[in-house]
């Protein structure tokens, strides 16, 4: 058993500097033309540097179960590729088939040093398969991960851009709400406001619902979360943007809203700057020039 | 006398919460506050509770009843400087401040309190008059 | 699952709930909560720590930060041989109280975390656990 172990660690360390060459040459036949210079450093730099933990990982015959602790900075550095490779936009394909492109240089280093033990060439190059499968999917798995995170951020980002508070005067706010109030978006139009309110000094928010679709309970429930909370600060809320349909529907569902509503945010803005003790007033016309 | 200092703003008292309150911190500050409110004839009563990062039942509790002992002694309370975090946190624990108005800061507790006293005075006026 | 740390700490008295709520904070902070997910679980933890200590004539508390994956949370449990509950059902609905003041303790705390478990029964004590996920 352990001469099988250390087999293969000793033919990847005593023929390191030929299967690196080989592989190189491998990848280059088969990766499109003109990936630039650039591609080409890197890559080399990172078979070079897989080949090494494939040594290290081998090393104490661990063949079959890369999530053991001698794998582990094999698995880091596949995670490095994964990612990288993920957010330049490299498909999961050619991501894998690095990995799995190592088999043809190896098993033609197991076959040049196992010449007539058909048994053990078939064995060596069995474990061998499985290892470097196991490899490349999990290069697959990373970079999956790493596409899901990067989208989730774009998501958050988007989220975020699509809840502005502006400040229309001197402690009023105006909150344009578009699309559906989940309760995901809720949570975040909840801390932008409230942390508005507290930079801005706000005692009245215009929460305006013109973009969003329909007004269900659910919906209902997540506005009367964001009004409460600002209550609860100190500032009020106005609400604004309230289609025929949408009034229909609230009266129909039987929502206490709780809060004033105005039909367009010119109404509310009128509202919240009586409320706020201001008042406009226009100038008197500009006496006649003189000639 | 409590921990908690109590400071005097013309007719208003402003109580500045910065730790974590215990059972007897607060006790010891709802009864500093109900004789202080006598002793200085106070109007108002303003919690500045912007230190607080967490506001529980508890504290609710105890804001509720200073608001309530107050209102038996003519005074009017406010709380102020609530954290976004904890005002959404309160909306989901469902806990509602009874009978205690909110302001943005200081100031506006200041505006607020003058502004119930003053309306106070006028209903009286117009009642008498 | 991995639990990364596993702490107990004992929860008897008032000071024992600000203790509570300390320890519980590190942990949030530690695991990468946001300052509102945060204030959630402190909070959650805060008015379950109180109810061990009021209605629990005193228990432990033990705090667990958890990994699944690529996804980090804590985890508290909250244990006391007390009374118990006897109607649960009854205890989780809002507005329940059975001391004075606003008694939101059960059902409030639930709303704050993603998991939320209670095992009671009359002189048999009872077990709260919550746990909150980044």
């Amino acid at each position: 058993m352990s001469d099988h172990q250390n087999f293969l660690h000793g033919l990847i360390e005593k023929h390191q500097t030929q299967l690196l060459a080989d592989w190189l040459a491998c990848l280059t036949r088969g990766s499109a033309s003109g990936a630039g210079a650039h591609r080409d450093d890197d890559r080399s730099e990172q078979a070079k540097r897989f080949i090494d933990q494939l040594r290290m990982g081998v090393r104490h015959g661990q063949l079959s179960d890369i999530s053991a602790s001698d794998w582990t900075p094999m698995r880091e550095l596949l995670e490095d590729i994964s990612r990288s490779q993920a957010s330049e936009g490299i498909s999961s394909t050619q991501t894998a088939t690095f990995v799995f492109s190592f088999k043809e240089p190896l098993f033609e280093l197991l076959r040049r040093n196992i010449q007539n033990d058909t048994d053990c060439l078939a064995r060596e190059t069995w474990s061998a398969t499985r290892l470097l499968d196991q490899l490349g999917l999990f290069t697959i798995e990373c970079y999956q991960r790493t596409r899901e995170e990067l989208i989730g951020r774009q998501q958050q980002e988007l989220l975020e851009l699509s809840t502005p508070v502006v400040q229309l005067w001197d402690g009023i706010l105006a909150l344009p709400l578009i699309g559906t109030l989940d309760s995901a978006r809720t949570q975040i139009v909840m801390e932008s406001l409230l942390e508005r309110i507290v930079t801005s000094g706000a005692e009245i928010a215009i929460i305006d619902i013109t973009g969003v679709p329909t007004v269900d309970t659910l919906v209902a429930q997540h506005l009367i979360k964001t009004i409460s909370a600002a209550r609860l600060m100190g500032a009020d809320c106005i609400l604004s943007g309230i289609r025929p349909q949408i009034a229909q529907t609230i009266v129909h569902l039987g929502l206490e809203l709780n809060v004033i509503s105005k039909a367009t945010m010119a109404d509310a803005l009128r509202l919240a700057l009586h409320r706020t003790r201001k008042t406009i007033v226009s100038r008197a016309a500009a006496p006649a020039q003189e000639a | 006398m409590g921990e908690i200092p109590i400071l005097k703003i013309r007719d208003c008292l402003l109580v500045s919460i910065q730790v974590d309150m215990h059972d007897r911190l607060a006790l010891a500050l709802q009864d500093d506050l109900t004789q202080r409110i006598v002793e200085d004839r106070a109007r108002g009563v303003m919690i500045d509770i912007s230190a607080l990062e967490i506001v529980d039942s508890f504290i609710g509790r105890m804001l509720n009843n200073i608001a309530a002992m107050s209102r038996v002694l003519d005074a009017v309370t406010v709380v102020v400087g609530m954290r976004p975090a904890v005002a959404i946190t309160l909306v989901e624990l469902g806990l509602t401040l009874t009978g205690v108005r909110t302001a943005l800061n200081v100031d506006r507790g200041l505006e607020m309190i003058r502004g119930i006293i003053d309306r106070d005075e006028r209903e009286d006026d117009r009642r008498d008059g | 699952m991995i639990v990364e740390t596993d702490d107990t700490m004992p929860v008897r008295t008032s000071d024992d709930v600000v203790r509570v709520r300390q320890a519980v904070r590190a942990r949030a902070v530690a695991v990468g909560f946001s300052l509102v997910d945060q204030t959630k679980i402190i909070t959650a933890a805060s008015e379950i720590a109180r109810n061990t200590v009021d209605y629990g004539g005193g228990g432990t508390a033990r705090i667990e930060t958890l990994r699944n994956g690529q996804r980090r949370g804590v985890r508290l449990t909250f244990a006391d041989q007390g009374p118990g509950i006897a109607d649960l059902k009854l205890a989780m609905t809002d507005g329940y109280t059975s001391g004075h003041g606003l008694g939101l303790g059960l059902s409030g705390a639930k709303r704050l975390v993603n998991e939320f478990d209670v095992t009671s029964a009359p002189g048999q004590g009872t077990i709260v656990t919550l746990a909150r996920w980044k």
